[in-house]
């Protein structure tokens, strides 16, 4: 967990004032709407159908309980009751007013929290993995370098109206938990052949309208020459991004109309005259930001102690601590995901009711550390495995234990229609359905795992395009429409789905699911095949024909 | 429901009303035939031809201080003259999400 | 038109001369890009300052050769959301060590001051009254700054850095004594 020193919080504190300070202009007319727009946005203060949205930054998607109560506590206060947690490790409120946001905003900075740049056309939160610092399979622990490049981009006087967003994600393992590759930059931390630690850069991925997946524009750079390298990227991007039509915007399309080769030649050419500037990192620096993480004290334990040992007798138990809880880098210690994915209810919800709970056992299970995952749930990184038993209980008692964690009913969803002001139709309601349909565990097991992942419209925040099975929401005449892809991936194997064929009215989209799903069990080799190796192995066609074979 | 955000050209048949969000809170707003705004649909303006639709609208987006996202949507009107919305997005406006919220209000 | 420069409001002594309008035998001129280039001998035997508006989508290094002659260098932000000209601006400040007066043009908000200041402006053409009499204050809104830019201010990482380096010299000292 990152500390914040007395700068970073004076810069927040200063944010806030001026926030405060824009918002009273804006009320007073002293700024327009189009003035004040980009500022608000950049501030994570969108307009949706019924109200505001505040979008609050959960930097690389790690929290303290100390801030997961300031965000209980800012749900009563000045929402209804919940909140969001979104694709990018963030968390939204839907029933935000405006002249109550600096207020929030000032609540939400006494514990280091904001919503600086969760919006507009600059740098957006630096994700990574929700198992960062705890996984075993990891080089070295991302959100070091995750929270340098966020300071780094935090009011960068160059690069806060570039020409659309621009998000980056870290990862430090060779299994991409992140998303690189649906990233404008995706950094991949490893050791080369010589032992040396450096990154792969990857550049060019964004969903949407056209999407991409990232390309790799140089495979090493070193730790001295990463910030000066990104800075290259984005002064290009800055300067030849194409600023006339936003749907053209991003620098996926800048890196598809150059070609990879002539855009890291671009990059090179000018990275080569800053290289060696004040970007050029020492790594005292590095280590200065990492003295303020703290890590846990993590006692000797086993792996199989006596309460695990008694509580295997009980089978809901069992059943959620085999879906629901990962390997940790540490003996005698357990990841664990909080579903998020109730059956029926909205994917990703929290009530405060539940975001305080969830502090509590951060503080008595986890060395009060909190994890957001791009996929919507929460994790408690470090519980050491004698807690699971007593742990289980009160997430069951608070509907955080449902036992569907990369199941079917984990479904990613963008909020859509219902909330969102860009939304062509709904995607809760889809989802909701879906999950109710597959709510017995014994079936969603026996499918195994499954991504689904919709989105409301084009915009793709529900990441569509790369799930297992992808659903998207369009509007005919109109009416609801959804178009179905399959075979999606967001992985180090990322690939773009493949329409499955004509989009289908809502009252027929969760059926087509269902049909899907019904195509797989039939065609799958063994009953360890997963959805999206069949997908991989046998195409499009066998899914098409059952599913359009009795629609037209 | 194409985002009305992208409406450029104003062109109309059957009933139609100006709304947006009101700035300080967010609260859906209709505009009012007396150069007003109201929280209820029941007092919107009411335009049934792209030039009256067009006049409202212009008028509505002069309140840059009062109002936020001001455009055209259309109603339907019962036979005993109720005003409804008239798509999903315009209902979901104005009865709020098509599914219970977490926290009961 | 507002301008502030020296962080106060003050008279603009560059006068824009159109392009079709003769280039006047002295005082200050302002003349678009094409227009330098094309008579930039002509223009800088004056003797008198030359100024150029330079384009956001023209590259700027196509000033270097000229840049120890021009008094003013002025960019162009058409809407304030294009970014465009801050990274000409550094550029032109932390490559190119330009040393004459750099101007913001176009759409020049308040909210932007801060940024525009550290990419290297010195001198802003305002779009409203109030923002160019606000202008002192905008710069005070911030007192941290995290990313290195010829702007001479300290970041975050060096302020660190230096504390870093005053605790070590202090524990010598103590251990020395």
């Amino acid at each position: 967990m990152y500390a914040y020193d007395e700068l970073d919080r004076t810069l927040v504190r200063e944010r806030v004032d001026e926030f405060r300070d824009q918002v009273r202009r804006r009320l007073s007319g002293e700024l327009t709407e189009d003035e004040f727009k980009s500022l608000r946005l950049m501030n994570g203060v969108y307009l949706q159908l019924h109200a505001y949205m505040l979008r609050v930054a959960i930097p690389y998607g790690t929290l303290s309980s100390q801030q997961m109560r300031m965000l209980a506590h800012v749900a009563r206060k000045y929402d209804r009751g919940y909140g969001h947690f979104t694709t990018r490790q963030n968390i939204q409120y839907h029933w935000i007013k405006l002249e109550q946001l600096p207020d929030a905003m000032a609540d939400l900075a006494s514990v280091g929290v904001h919503g600086i740049q969760t919006s507009g056309n600059c740098i957006r939160n630096i994700t990574t993995d929700q198992w960062a610092g705890v996984a075993p399979d990891e080089v070295e622990d991302p959100r070091v370098w995750a929270e340098l490049f966020r300071q780094y981009a935090t009011l960068h006087p160059e690069f806060s109206f570039l020409p659309r967003k621009f998000k980056i994600a870290v990862m430090a393992c060779e299994h991409d938990r992140a998303a690189l590759r649906i990233h404008d930059i995706g950094v991949r931390i490893y050791r080369n052949g010589a032992g040396e630690s450096g990154f792969e850069v990857m550049v060019g991925g964004g969903l949407g309208r056209t999407p991409f997946l990232a390309k790799t524009i140089k495979p090493f750079v070193s730790r001295r020459d990463i910030l000066s390298y990104i800075e290259a990227i984005l002064r290009v991007y800055n300067q030849y991004g194409r600023r006339d039509n936003i749907y053209k915007a991003r620098i996926k399309i800048l890196v598809h109309e150059l070609g990879i080769e002539k855009f890291a030649q671009e990059v090179e050419d000018e990275w080569l005259e800053m290289k060696d500037g004040p970007l050029a990192i020492d790594e005292a620096i590095v280590n200065d930001i990492r003295s303020r993480f703290t890590y846990p004290a993590y006692e000797k334990l086993v792996d199989n102690p006596p309460e695990l040992k008694a509580a295997a007798g009980d089978a809901r138990f069992e059943a959620w601590r085999r879906n629901s809880v990962f390997h940790h880098k540490v003996p005698g210690y357990a990841i664990v995901t909080l579903s998020l994915k109730e059956i029926g209810k909205t994917p990703g919800d929290a009530t405060a009711a539940q975001m305080d709970a969830i502090a509590d056992l951060a503080d008595r299970y986890s060395f009060g550390e909190i994890r957001v995952g791009h996929e919507q749930n929460l994790v408690l990184p470090s519980v050491a495995r004698r807690d699971l038993p007593a742990l289980w209980r009160a997430l069951d008692a608070a509907n955080l234990a449902t036992a569907n964690v990369n199941l079917i009913s984990d479904i990613i969803a963008c909020p859509g229609l219902d909330y969102c002001s860009l939304a062509n139709a709904r995607s809760i309601p889809i989802a909701q359905e879906i999950s109710k349909r597959f709510a017995n565990p014994e079936t969603a097991n026996l499918i195994g795992r499954l991504h689904i992942n919709i989105s409301g419209c084009i915009n793709a925040c529900g990441h569509h395009h790369v799930g297992h099975i992808g659903i998207l929401g369009v509007e005919k005449n109109g009416e609801e429409f959804y178009q179905i892809t399959i075979g999606g991936k967001a992985d180090e194997g990322a690939q773009l789905g493949a329409l499955i064929g004509p989009a289908v009215p809502y009252a027929q989209a969760v059926d087509v699911v269902e049909d899907i799903v019904e195509a797989y069990l039939d065609l799958r080799m063994r009953p360890d095949e997963l959805f999206i190796d069949t997908v991989k192995r046998l195409g499009v066609e066998p899914f098409k024909e059952r599913v359009y074979a009795t629609r037209q | 429901m194409t985002s009305p955000l992208e409406q450029k050209k104003i062109k109309i048949t059957g009933p139609h009303v100006v709304t947006a969000n009101r700035t300080g809170d967010g609260a859906v707003i209709w505009r009012t035939a007396n150069k007003g705004w109201s929280v209820d649909l029941a007092d919107a303006a009411i335009v049934r031809n792209s030039d009256a639709a067009k006049a409202l609208w212009n008028e509505a987006i002069a309140d840059d201080v009062g109002a936020v996202g001001s455009y055209v949507a259309p109603v339907v009107i019962d036979a005993d003259g109720t005003v409804k919305p008239g798509n999903l997005r315009e209902r979901i406006r104005v009865s709020g999400t098509t599914f219970e919220l977490p926290v009961a209000v | 038109m507002p301008l502030v420069s020296n962080g106060q409001l003050n008279a603009d002594r560059f006068v824009r001369v159109a392009d079709d309008a003769p280039i006047p035998a002295d005082g200050a001129v302002l003349v678009t890009a094409q227009r330098f280039l094309d008579h930039a001998a002509e223009l800088l035997a004056r003797g008198a300052e030359v100024g150029v508006i330079w384009p956001n989508n023209r590259d700027i290094g196509e000033l270097a050769p000229y840049l120890g002659k021009l008094a003013v260098v002025a960019l162009v932000f058409p809407a304030f959301k294009d970014g465009r000209a801050y990274s000409q601006a550094r550029i032109l400040r932390e490559r190119l060590k330009f040393r004459g007066e750099l101007r913001a043009t176009g759409q020049v908000l308040r909210d932007q001051f801060l940024f525009m200041q550290r990419a290297g402006f010195d001198t802003f053409e305002v779009k409203k009254d109030a923002d160019a009499k606000a202008f002192a204050d905008s710069l005070k809104r911030y007192s941290v700054f995290y990313q290195p830019t010829g702007d001479g201010r300290v970041t975050a990482f060096r302020q660190r850095l230096a504390r870093m380096y005053d605790d070590a010299d202090l524990m010598k000292g103590a251990a020395a004594s």
